[in-house]
Formats: structure tokens, C-alpha cells, sequence
């Protein structure tokens, strides 16, 4: 048996973040107004008023770059030292060539190194870093980058269509300049089929509320419960949290279950105004919580990835977070935003045949 | 626009990714895209590889509305003659800046996009483009 994971992995955390949220935005309002629908259901229901809307020459490569090239920056850390790339998406502009490959090369690292895009719907982000702890914890890289970023697909008139946004954010793990100790993780995975895209299908499926209960709730509870039991913690030694957010609702029900005080999850809750980032989204909530994160403070990440699985990671803020705080913080770029209507979006996301 | 060859993509990615161009050792010039020679010092000229800073200043620009093949879906846009911080000029679309932002002197930084995509299966070009700060 292994000796507690904890223990394993003292010293080791984010040594630095970095973010990228599209200048454009739509509101859920508009999007209604083109279908049809009711607006204060909609909008009532989902709790996103609007979505980060990712520019023509825009794609989850160019966002994860952005974001990448950040949080270089933030940590300080010299890029030729990275020993491996990782990137989360399910929006990759390939289907079949790497996207890390040229993350790798955008930020001035080495060739020498690992690099792998990994897809797991929106919890791929999380994955990619627990890979990246992993490694740095053996001592095989000294550091690694994993990053989530997505322009979310929703068809036109899905109910997806109302809440996929687009975002990039980046974490890089290492043992020097910890911003954030990582403490623990703990996952949780089944095969639950409820949300998916076949490779020729442009959009994806959602199965309607067999997304909630089975699929979200399910997973999100069980690996914050299971991380819970294996650490001995409790909701209340924690000052932050971050779910997933496919709206705005899902994370406060799972907060409330949880015995969460809504008060822990505003800081990280994003999607009200940039919608749902897929692999992006608790990348950005951790992201906006580090923005502010003083020593000490403790904080609970759970990722959720339809199809379906959980993270659960628990980090603790140091001295160096307080220090090394973004030119940028994530609240300002939400604030940096430009209005686009339903026929703009439509042209940059080109849902036009032949764009 | 005619496909470019993905190797002639690849051979641009240190310019087009990093902004990697020239710098002579024997006069100390900068020069961006990469040069073999320098012109100042010819035969004695000594060339390295430099990185070029990622923000400056707009020196000209011009709104293209008859954009070329290949960009037509994306015009209008801004073309820029950047002035970057060590006095190196490169051409650049300007992207995420208010028409009134767009002028001469106003400061930029370097942002990563798509440039162009070769056919609806080819490959992606990748690289900087600038924005109004």
C-alpha cells in the first residue's frame, strides 16, 4: 500500500496561473430573442445572463497559448524547464495533431519534453494537471503544465447553445515558488452516458435531465464526499470552493448538498458571465480564487467531465500567492467585453455553411 | 489565396509563434523576419537569433475592406506597420481594438491567432497578430 498521498507530495503545488476569456460576449437574451424563446425562463433557469464568445481567428489552441504564455509569466518559471505539456479540451482544431505540440512551442519551451492533448468533456483540465502533480511528484519533470480551454460547441437553438462560452486558463505545478499546495485528490468514474459528439458530428448530445441527477450530482458529490473521507477535511476547513459550472445552478445545488455556504463559491463562480468553458471552467474559478487567495486559505476544486467523472483537488494558499498576483486579474477580464448579436456570433463561431 | 506547403508553415513557426528574428553581433541591429546577412556590415556581420519584445507602438495602419482570398470573411480589419519596443517594424493585423483606439502612436501588445487555414482539411497557421492597450 502506498504511503498517504499527502505525504507523498509535500512541497509540490501551482507555482503559477494564467487565464484568456474572448473580448466578445452575447447575451442569453439575444440568443432567445433569435429562437424565440422566453427569456426570463431561460436566463431564470440557467443563472447566465451571457457567454465569452471566441473571435473568427479565434480556436482552443489560441486561448490555451494565451493563457499558457500567462502563466509563464505569473510563475516566473524559465519555459525551457517544463517538462511536459498537457491540454484539456474537447474543441481541438485537429482532430488528429497535438495542440500541446504548439503550446509547447508558442511559450519558448524545449523540445524536450512530453506533451498530449487529453479529452474527458469538461474535466480534462483537472486530469491534465494531476498528471502533471503526478510527474513532478516522482521527480520525472521538474515542472509541467496543464491547461483546460474550449470554445464550447451548443447546435443552433440546443439548449447548450444558451450557456457554451469559450475560455483557455493554465496552471503550472512545481516544487519551487508554490503559490498553492497541493494537498489531495480523490476521483470518481463511471461510464454514464450523458453528453456526447460522434467524430463526424459537429455539435454535441445532451441527454436533457439525465444530465443532472445520474451525471453531475452523482460524480460531483461522490469525489467531494470521497476526498472528504480520505483527508480527514470537511466543508468548513475550507475558505473557497469551485465546481464545475455548466450554469450557474448545478454548483450552487451541489454546494447546499455539500453544507457549503454560498458565500465560498462566489468568487470562483464565473459562469453567470462568461457561460460554461467546458475544460476551461473550474480552471477559471480556481484561477479567479488564486486572484485573491491569501496564505493559509484552503481550497476544493471539483472538476466534473460528462461521460462521466469527477476531480476533487484540495490546495492550500502560500505567501508566494500573495506575492505573485496577475497584472490581470479574472474579474477584470470578464469586465473587458465587447457585445456582439446573434448574426456577429454566429459569423465568428461560423455556423454559416462554407465559413 | 493559393495553400501554402505545411513546410514552408513549419519553417515560419519560430517567427510566426515567437517573434524570433536577428540580431547582428558585430553592430548590434535587429531584424525581424530572420536575415542570413546583415546589410550594414556584410561579410564582417555576425548574425544570432534574437526574440523580438511583444509590445510597441503603431507606426501606420490601413483598414483592408477588399481583403485577399482567403480573408475575406474577416474584413474589414486593421493592418498595422508595429513599431516594436526596440525599434524593429513588422506588419500585423491589429484584433480586439475599438475603431477609435486604432491610430498612430497607440501602444500594442502582441496576441496569439489563427492566421489563415489552408483549405477546409489543410493545415492551421498560427502566429501574432496585435492588440490595442
Amino acid at each position: 500500500m502506498r504511503k498517504a498521498f499527502g505525504d507523498f507530495v509535500k512541497g509540490i503545488g501551482i507555482v503559477g496561473y494564467g487565464a484568456y476569456i474572448p473580448k466578445r460576449r452575447i447575451k442569453v437574451e439575444e440568443i432567445a430573442r433569435v429562437w424565440g424563446k422566453d427569456v426570463k425562463r431561460i436566463t431564470e433557469g440557467l443563472g447566465i445572463k451571457e457567454k465569452a464568445v471566441a473571435a473568427f481567428d479565434e480556436d482552443s489552441a489560441t486561448m490555451a497559448v494565451e493563457s499558457a504564455r500567462r502563466a509563464v509569466q505569473n510563475s516566473g518559471v524559465d519555459a525551457k524547464r517544463i517538462g511536459a505539456v498537457f491540454v484539456g479540451s474537447e474543441s481541438k482544431p485537429y482532430a488528429v495533431k497535438p495542440t500541446a505540440a504548439a503550446v509547447a512551442d508558442a511559450i519558448g519551451a524545449s523540445p524536450e519534453l512530453t506533451a498530449a492533448d487529453f479529452e474527458f468533456a469538461c474535466k480534462s483540465g483537472t486530469t491534465a494537471m494531476q498528471c502533471c502533480l503526478g510527474m513532478v511528484a516522482s521527480g520525472m519533470i521538474e515542472y509541467g503544465l496543464a491547461i483546460g480551454t474550449d470554445t464550447a460547441q451548443g447546435s443552433p437553438n440546443d439548449p447548450l447553445e444558451f450557456s457554451t462560452g469559450g475560455g483557455g486558463a493554465s496552471v503550472i505545478v512545481g516544487n519551487q515558488g508554490v503559490i498553492a499546495d497541493f494537498e489531495e485528490f480523490y476521483s470518481y468514474t463511471t461510464d454514464t452516458p450523458d453528453f456526447w459528439r460522434r467524430p463526424s458530428a459537429e455539435f454535441p448530445q445532451a441527454a436533457g435531465r439525465f444530465t443532472g441527477e445520474p451525471a453531475y450530482f452523482r460524480h460531483v458529490i461522490n469525489a467531494a464526499k470521497g476526498l472528504f473521507a480520505k483527508t480527514g477535511l470537511e466543508p468548513k476547513d475550507f475558505d473557497h470552493v469551485v465546481f464545475h459550472q455548466p450554469n450557474a445552478k448545478f454548483p450552487l445545488k451541489a454546494a447546499k448538498i455539500l453544507g457549503f455556504e454560498e458565500e465560498k463559491l462566489k468568487q470562483g463562480l464565473v459562469t453567470p458571465f462568461i457561460g460554461n468553458t467546458y475544460s476551461a471552467c473550474s480552471f477559471i474559478g480556481l484561477a479567479s480564487i488564486l486572484d485573491v487567495a491569501r496564505e493559509g486559505e484552503r481550497i476544493l476544486v471539483v472538476s466534473y467531465g460528462s461521460g462521466a467523472g469527477a476531480d476533487a483537488l484540495s490546495f492550500k494558499a502560500t505567501k508566494e500567492a500573495e506575492r505573485k498576483r496577475p497584472k490581470e486579474t479574472i474579474f477584470n477580464m470578464i469586465k473587458e467585453k465587447e457585445y456582439v448579436d446573434y448574426a456577429t456570433y454566429v459569423k465568428h463561431r461560423r455556423k454559416l455553411k462554407d465559413v | 489565396m493559393v495553400s501554402p506547403s505545411s513546410s514552408l508553415i513549419w519553417r515560419e513557426i519560430p517567427e510566426r509563434y515567437g517573434m524570433v528574428g536577428s540580431v547582428c553581433q558585430t553592430c548590434g541591429a535587429s531584424y525581424f523576419p530572420q536575415r542570413k546577412v546583415c546589410p550594414k556590415c556584410r561579410r564582417k556581420g555576425k548574425l544570432a537569433l534574437q526574440k523580438m519584445p511583444e509590445n510597441g507602438r503603431i507606426y501606420a495602419f490601413t483598414e483592408v475592406h477588399s481583403a485577399p482570398r482567403g480573408f475575406e470573411n474577416e474584413s474589414p480589419y486593421f493592418l498595422a506597420i508595429i513599431e516594436l519596443s526596440n525599434g524593429v517594424r513588422v506588419l500585423a493585423q491589429i484584433v480586439d481594438s475599438e475603431k477609435e483606439k486604432v491610430k498612430a502612436g497607440a501602444t500594442v501588445e502582441m496576441r496569439f491567432r489563427k492566421i489563415f487555414e489552408a483549405g477546409k482539411e489543410g493545415i492551421l497557421a498560427y502566429g501574432y497578430k496585435f492588440k490595442v492597450v
